[in-house]
């Protein structure tokens, strides 16, 4: 083990130059990487849980609620408003599936999603609305239901989940996309920086080697310093990224959201998801190029 | 200690045998000379003990161990028995004559205490209790050599192969390194010596194995260099 440190610790030193390069290297492509994470889990914040199911939403009159739409002011839907809506969803050939939420479960949905947020406080059960979420046989045949229930008594606002995100999701996803390739390929740099450091290395330190071979030493007390190298130059670079990611988001995330826009945007629980990423990247990522030039290399 | 059964080894890309059909038995605590002009595959028949390679075909077998058969994983704990002196010294020019014997130790695990203890006994026994301090370009060639067979000696292994230990180094010193392997043999290591020296084997009379092209043309208990049987 003293050997181990000692030779890692040498050759750390030795390779200075190209130890810093794959720091950065990782460093910048691992935060990329996190990017695209953080992005990506941000979309699917955005979706929450009825993105995937369903296509539009139908509110319905609660008498908490006094704008909008066909309601009585002050006044629920009533259960033949209800009725009739339904039927005409249920009715409508473009609708595959309808499912139906009391504002007791639309309260019970708000406060899981926004349990670790002050959002959670800002409204009550009587703000929340009974609503029909409808999902369609063809998500782009919409335009016949929402005209045909605006015109309807007790609906309060129609609203297509799809048509208020689906442009966000357009710019995420190529955000999301556009860094996972980029830190693709600047890992792809990374792992063959360190191939090519302990190719060098396996030379300047050949007879050593032949020796130590020679006489019996395992194959991992042989390869041990390399990996730790590349281990140390790996898990140096994936600390820096987590920082600029963590930095990253609480500036141009955190900072800048409040508690009341009610959207629900990534924090500290995706940054460590992100976090936790990057590490496993780095880890793989510098193990694997050894292990395989270090075979390669290192012959028994 | 050593057998190879009908072993033949083919290199890469090329149509001839290093080595063909060869069977050899050495018996624990031999010693034994391997003669035979550059290529005729001394060399080749050392690295097949140490397991650097495959034999084409045929079995070898080390102290009881199917040496082709063995599994990568198990090529230090084979290593460990054998100790291999080269031509060429191979010590690592950083180090003291001390640094260079211990690093053998060192690099298979072995703990502080007993390379302090066996490190010096090992150089008393090649006559260089006095130059532990030494670095090896400090040392005449014959020391160098004597430090190489401490480093292969010191972890006292079954086997001691020894290519051409004397290659370099002029007839007088040569004598004194064959002295250090005699006595090295009587200590129950079995030797196996590969050389040119004719002069040398001419004297010592123990066994001889001829190759030529790859084939044993000679094994001769008690032989000299030049006669065949």
């Amino acid at each position: 083990m003293r050997h181990a440190l000692s030779e890692t610790w040498s050759g750390l030193v030795r390779n200075l130059g190209i130890t810093l390069a794959v720091i950065m290297t990782m460093w910048v492509s691992l935060s990329l990487f996190g990017a695209g994470l953080i992005a990506a889990q941000q979309v699917n914040l955005f979706k929450g849980e009825w993105y995937d199911k369903i296509e539009i939403t139908v509110y319905l009159c609660t008498a908490k609620l006094q704008t909008g739409g066909n309601c009585e002011p002050g006044q629920d839907a009533t259960d033949e408003q209800r009725a009739q809506i339904f039927t005409a969803i249920q009715n409508n050939p473009e609708v595959e599936a309808v499912y139906y939420q009391t504002k007791e479960q639309a309260y019970q949905e708000f406060l899981d999603v926004f349990k670790d947020s002050p959002i959670k406080d800002s409204l009550s059960i009587e703000e929340m609305q009974d609503n029909y979420r409808v999902k369609l046989v063809d998500p782009q045949e919409y335009a016949g239901l929402v005209s045909q229930l605006q015109l309807m008594r007790g609906v309060q606002k129609i609203q297509d989940l799809h048509q208020i995100l689906d442009p966000v999701f357009k710019w995420l996803g190529a955000l999301q996309w556009g860094t996972i390739a980029l830190s693709v390929v600047l890992l792809l740099a990374a792992a063959l920086q360190i191939g090519t450091t302990i190719r060098m290395a396996t030379f300047t330190r050949g007879r050593e080697i032949g020796i130590m071979r020679l006489v019996g030493a395992s194959n991992f007390y042989i390869m041990g310093p390399f990996l730790l190298e590349s281990l140390i130059a790996g898990l140096v670079g994936a600390v820096l990224a987590s920082g600029t990611v963590i930095f990253g988001v609480w500036f141009i995330i955190m900072r800048n959201t409040g508690a009341g826009d009610g959207f629900r945007w990534v924090g500290w629980p995706q940054t460590g998801i992100a976090v936790g990423g990057m590490v496993l990247v780095a880890i793989i990522l510098s193990v694997i190029p050894t292990v395989i030039s270090a075979r390669r290399y290192l012959r028994v | 200690m050593i057998k190879f059964e009908e072993v033949s080894r083919i290199y890469d890309g090329q149509t001839r045998a290093a080595l063909a059909n060869i069977n050899i038995e050495i018996e624990k605590g031999e010693f034994v000379f391997l003669v035979g002009g550059s290529g005729s595959g001394k060399s080749t028949l050392m690295k097949l003990i140490l397991r650097e390679f495959r034999p084409t075909t045929g079995r070898i077998y080390v102290s009881g161990k199917d040496v082709a058969a063995l599994p990568e994983r198990k090529i230090p704990a084979l290593r460990r028995e054998i100790g291999m002196v080269s031509q060429d010294f191979r010590l690592l020019p950083g180090k003291t004559v001390f640094e260079n014997v211990a690093f053998a130790l060192q690099v298979i695990g072995k703990p502080r205490s007993l390379i302090r203890k066996v490190v010096p006994e090992t150089l008393e026994l090649v006559g260089l209790a006095d130059k532990t301090g030494r670095r090896p370009d400090e040392l005449s060639g014959g020391e160098q050599q004597r430090v190489a067979v401490a480093r292969a000696f010191v972890n006292h292994p079954k086997i001691l192969l020894a290519d051409e230990p004397t290659g370099n180094l002029d007839p007088e010193t040569s004598v004194g390194i064959m002295k250090l392997l005699d006595r090295i043999n009587r200590s129950e290591t079995t030797v196996v010596m590969a050389t040119h020296d004719w002069a040398m084997v001419d004297q010592m009379r123990k066994r001889v194995v001829e190759l030529e092209s790859g084939h044993v043309v000679r094994d001769q208990a008690r032989g000299i260099y030049g006669a065949r049987a």
